[in-house]
């Protein structure tokens, strides 16, 4: 039977009061809300908090709208919602095709996008997906909030930029015309953590390529994103030939490493395939 | 910690340790032992309960954070008496075989009803998705919900 060490548990009535605890037990403490990735490693005490803030209260956090010409995600919005709300899928379905493929149905009832995020994990699927959409988080403190651009809020694995005092309020989007998106993903069965995983960003103008976001995952790719295959897409008219080239791009800068889901030559493949994929479902949706 | 939690429509009040998960509250504290417990890592969902009226795999829950909120359990599902019509599928359509998967199924079976009254053989599939049946008795699995799906179909009719 595996039960987590001891903590003390406190439950947060609003942001303020979730901060309050924060600083009240310091560094040891830690957030919790669906719980799914902080649980079960504290039952096998890779984690082993002093104390949790429960912020499942907080519905202050569960919001998930259009604001101005952004989609604004709150942190405390469980994955099953994201993938019900056709706000969100039909702006990106990028949203929808992640969703779908992390962990499974009832998992997704209770884990949280801002969980998900704040857990860091280097093979996390949406951390790729917000990384290609270039959204922005939204941290709050005791002395406000600040935002930090997401491609600076992954610091490393299991390291984000929120400080030990701080909270993931929310997530926000940019939303302009012309964009597709797609995520595609290689896993070894059903709910499983990714092989690897490319997500795609493309907004076309003009017939060619204004901006481009790529996104991967499991790959080791720093700051879960491909800035040398965007950079290479930008300009260009979308076309095969240069989804594959930046495919291959893609691959050549990440760090893949060989464990029990695949070779480390293997994922290098895989990014660049999947860049590809991704890529090409994402002009198609246009 | 001293929580209450309601459980198939019966508050309980106990005093638990935060660390206390609710698989094991709900057996061990309460008794209700319908809810059966597996790999602990939140894979086969044979824990499976709803909070809330939204199913949950109970090993990744705290008892505390149930605290003020509704779980029913296969214990639930009854109604004075009388089989609900997911459970009357799986016995008409042989769901079953060692029952191990069987409660989680149930739970997972009847809120996917109440959302989606006539679900077609994919969505059964995609709900029943994160729980495993070691007995691999899918497709009686998926006969059995769609059955359940029938007769209350025919009943609202
Ligand atoms: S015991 Fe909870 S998912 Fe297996
Ligand atoms: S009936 Fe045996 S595990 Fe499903």
């Amino acid at each position: 039977m595996q039960v987590p060490a001891k903590f003390a548990y406190e439950r947060a009535d609003s942001v303020p009061h979730a901060l309050e605890l924060l600083e009240r037990y310091g560094p040891e403490a830690r957030v919790v809300a669906g719980g799914h990735s902080l649980i079960p490693m504290m039952k096998l005490r890779l984690a082993q908090p002093e104390a949790l803030i429960d912020i499942n209260g907080l519905t202050e956090l569960g919001r998930l709208a259009v604001e101005d010409d952004e989609l604004v995600i709150g942190a405390l919005v469980r994955h099953a919602e994201l993938l019900a709300s056709t706000i969100a899928t039909d702006l990106f379905p990028i949203f929808r095709d992640a969703e779908r493929v992390i962990a499974d149905p009832i998992v997704r009832n209770r884990g949280t996008i801002g969980g998900s995020l704040c857990q860091a994990d280097p093979s996390e699927d949406l951390s790729a997906v917000f990384s290609a959409l270039r959204a922005t988080a939204v941290i709050q403190g005791r002395n406000g909030t600040r935002t930090v651009p997401i491609r600076d809020f992954h610091q490393g694995p299991y390291e984000t930029a929120v400080e030990p005092d701080e909270l993931l309020v929310r997530l926000r989007v940019p939303i302009s015309s012309g964009t597709g998106s797609a995520y595609v993903k290689v896993e070894r069965r059903v709910g499983d953590w990714p092989v690897a995983a490319a997500g795609a960003v493309l907004r076309v103008e003009d017939g060619v390529i204004a901006q481009a976001g790529v996104g991967l995952t499991a790959v080791g790719a720093e700051h879960f994103c491909a800035p040398e295959a965007e950079t290479y897409l930008a300009g260009r008219p979308p076309s095969p030939e240069a989804f594959a080239a930046a495919g291959r791009i893609a691959a050549e800068h990440c760090e893949p490493h060989t464990d029990q889901r695949g070779p480390a030559d293997y994922k290098r493949h895989l990014a660049a395939e999947l860049t590809r994929r991704a890529l090409a479902a994402a002009a198609e949706r246009i | 910690m001293r929580i209450t939690v309601s459980v198939n429509g019966q508050p309980h009040t106990r005093d638990v340790e935060p660390r206390l998960l609710l698989v094991h509250f709900l057996r061990d504290e309460l008794g209700l032992t319908g809810t059966h417990w597996g790999c602990d890592t939140s894979n086969c969902g044979v824990c499976t309960v709803q909070l809330d009226g939204v199913p949950v795999k109970s090993c990744t829950v705290l008892a505390v954070m149930a605290d003020g909120h509704e779980v029913t359990t296969v214990e639930g599902l009854e109604r004075d008496g009388e089989l609900d019509a997911v459970q009357k599928g799986f016995v008409e359509c042989h769901g079953l075989q060692c029952g191990f998967c069987t409660p989680g199924m149930l739970l997972t079976a009847r809120r996917l009803l109440d959302t989606v009254p006539d679900p077609d053989e994919g969505q059964i599939r995609e709900a029943i998705s994160g729980q495993l049946c070691r007995c691999t008795g899918y497709e009686n699995i998926v006969r059995s919900i769609r059955w359940a799906a029938a007769a209350e179909g025919e009943a609202r009719r």
